[in-house]
């Protein structure tokens, strides 16, 4: 059974925060009160771009406890895949949206001691929200937060104002000024969490850094902004509905499915569930399996598929649907 | 809808009995006329015919005042059957927030909340409850806000904190149990606390389900159904009470079965908590004696097939193999051979 749990939602306020970098503020369409969430959670935004639907993920900045309106941040990438220049060029105040429940896949563990922020550039908003929740939670927490240069840095003067400056730290590129990655990591109390969210470069020195010196793997945390997984256009039979249809570059199977008026079964979406698990009868090409549902060997097989998120590098596939 | 709620005992002179409207909203957990483990997790949304036990999502029904009693004396002798850890603040008030509000949703004639801000009024109107207290301000309820509401919410109730990819006992209200220990199983993780299981776990059942439940999302909860048999309609029947209630096995004889012994249902649902990113499972205890469940001829046939035919190692764990025997026999009197419907709802 499908339950859509989306929300309509409007932009009410696009305010430009830093260079290339611009807040969202949406409201319910319906007037009611959004879903409270926890910090570190995520909404996936469905935007109407002419005739082309695009889903990104999008970290939620605003208090959590907030629930008269969401609020995100984007970041105006070069090579956009077509989200980040859609917000940025396109969107305007009173346009409409859809937006997923809030789902946390970068939460704190609260029964840290002390809990070690570490944002790169854009990878601020997590913890903006993250620090609203301990701020009532009377957590202790530090931010280091690292910049390209003082035009282009997000939200560090309000945050040093709010929080006061020996709780947030920020260092500047240009002015070469890096956080100091090692006498941080070397010198915390047993139960100390680390939190890091940035480009994947950053995070990647940060939790080999951390590992060297012996902290536990439980008590790293990190997020990395990957874009969805996109892949080659293929097509689909679908052999019970007796139907082909075609799979887009930036659509899963699943979508391509329901375009077609097609009921298929699935809860997560997101290839953890096993609901979608259809049964492959044929395939001209090779799987794709980017699902955590499968085993090794059930992915080898190549006899069944999760079509919320595997796709097919090669011509065709065909599936018991 | 208006409950009519019932004044009997789960213990002593075990008055509990079931109105026929209540037999017929039982969850009966068999789909098919055999059984074995699955994940076999469907959205809890409203379902079944009328007044059905999934028509509200916390379910209340004629038994509600008289389990909340049955509660309340448990806890008097044993306050251990409700602890939290003290990270698990948070989801005590997404667990306060969930229940009130649908049960308050579900049961208007019986159960009201307002909210202002954080200055929030609660009445109960079956208990005689009238409560106003600020959210989030654990001082200005008389107990924590977990014990608080699951004094007035039928069923146990688990809150399961999500990190390291696993799931942790951290807090619960545990009185309605079937042979398991909150106090014994609090601060392990999913697999710890299954590991008594037989057969699932070569299955790769529990694999699966914590997968599944890992990416469990917000306002989509989901629930399974799982059962065993209890002799008497005894709510806790609990390790730490093993003594007063393990004997009763030995007092089933051909004549008394039908009052004596009860299919017990668990009706699980669990749900993504929004403040704390942690899990509420809800094990909800119903109880059908076999004299009531063959009212419903269709779940005669099917459970006396399902009893047959359940594997031995399965009725060992679930403490069947005494009394198995005799109930088969006691139920092949209703069970004509005749095919029966796919589905758990009466025909």
């Amino acid at each position: 059974m499908s339950i859509n749990t989306d929300m309509a939602v409007q932009v009410a306020a696009i305010i430009q925060v830093a260079e290339k970098v611009k807040r969202f503020r949406l409201v319910r369409v319906d007037g009611l009160p959004l879903p409270v969430f926890s910090g570190g959670a995520h909404i996936v935004v469905s935007m109407l771009d002419g005739d082309l639907l695009r889903r990104n993920p999008y970290s939620l900045m605003s208090s959590p406890t907030d629930q008269t309106a969401y609020e995100i941040s984007v970041l105006q990438v070069e090579k956009s895949r077509g989200g980040s220049a859609f917000l940025h060029e396109k969107l305007n105040v009173g346009d409409k949206l859809t937006i997923s429940q809030p789902l946390n896949l970068f939460p704190c563990d609260v029964r840290g001691r002390k809990h070690i922020f570490m944002a790169g550039g854009i990878g601020i908003t997590p913890f903006m929200a993250m620090m609203d929740q301990m701020t009532r939670e009377s957590s202790n927490f530090e931010l280091h937060y690292a910049m390209r240069d003082r035009k282009h840095g997000a939200y560090w003067q309000e945050l040093q104002q709010r929080y006061a400056a020996h709780r947030v730290k920020i260092y500047f590129d240009v002015e070469k000024l890096f956080i100091p990655t090692d006498a941080i990591l070397a010198n915390q109390p047993l139960g100390t969490h680390l939190y890091v969210c940035g480009p994947s470069g950053m995070i990647d020195g940060v939790l080999n850094k951390a590992t060297a010196l012996g902290w536990p793997k439980q008590n790293l945390h990190s997020e990395r902004f990957l874009a969805p997984l996109p892949g080659d256009i293929f097509k689909a039979e679908l052999k019970r509905s007796k139907k082909t249809i075609t799979v887009g570059t930036h659509q899963s199977i699943l979508e391509a499915v329901e375009a077609a008026g097609i009921d298929a079964p699935y809860l997560c979406r997101g290839g953890a569930c096993g609901q979608c698990e259809t049964s492959v009868l044929g395939c001209e090409g090779i799987i794709e399996h980017n699902d955590i549902f499968l085993e090794p060997e059930d992915k080898a097989s190549g006899k069944t598929i999760m079509i919320c998120v595997s796709r097919v590098k090669g011509q065709a596939i065909t599936l018991d649907l | 809808m208006n409950i009519k709620f019932k004044q009997e005992t789960f213990r002593g002179d075990f008055t509990y009995r079931n109105s026929p409207e209540n037999i017929r909203r039982f969850p009966f957990p068999f789909h098919e006329d055999k059984y074995m483990y699955s994940v076999n997790m469907e959205p809890h949304v409203p379902a079944g015919p009328k007044g059905f036990a999934f028509e509200s999502l916390i379910d209340v029904d004629e038994h509600y005042i008289s389990e909340m009693h049955d509660r309340a004396l448990v806890l008097k002798e044993d306050p251990l059957r409700c602890q939290a850890l003290p990270h698990m603040m948070a989801g005590q008030w997404d667990v306060l927030e969930l229940i009130m509000e649908q049960q308050a949703a579900g049961y208007p004639e019986h159960f009201s909340l307002t909210k202002n801000g954080d200055q929030w009024h609660w009445i109960n109107r079956p208990m005689g409850i009238d409560q106003k207290f600020t959210f989030g301000d654990a001082s200005t309820l008389p107990y924590e806000p977990m014990e608080y509401i699951t004094r007035q919410a039928q069923g146990d109730f688990c809150i399961v904190d999500q990190r390291d990819n696993n799931l942790w006992m951290d807090a619960g209200m545990v009185t309605t149990q079937a042979d398991w220990s909150l106090d014994f199983d609090i601060g392990m993780n999913f697999m710890e606390w299954h590991g008594p299981v037989p057969l699932a776990h070569q299955m790769g059942v529990f694999d699966r389900a914590l997968k599944f439940l890992l990416n469990l999302q917000q306002s989509k909860p989901v629930r399974r159904l799982n059962w065993t048999m209890t002799i008497n309609p005894r709510l806790d029947t609990s390790p730490e009470n093993y003594p007063k209630w393990g004997p009763d096995r030995m007092t089933v004889t051909p004549e008394n079965i039908g009052d004596k012994v009860h299919l017990r249902c668990e009706l699980q649902s669990l749900w993504r908590l929004p403040r704390s990113n942690a899990i509420l499972f809800v094990i909800r205890c119903y109880l059908l004696k076999m004299e009531e469940l063959v009212q419903v001829p269709k779940w005669a046939r099917r459970f006396h097939r399902v009893l047959r035919d359940l594997p031995p190692e399965l009725a060992d764990y679930k403490g069947l193999t005494k009394f198995r025997p005799m109930t088969i026999d006691w139920l092949s009197k209703y069970d004509d051979g005749a095919p029966t419907s796919s589905g758990i709802f009466p025909e």
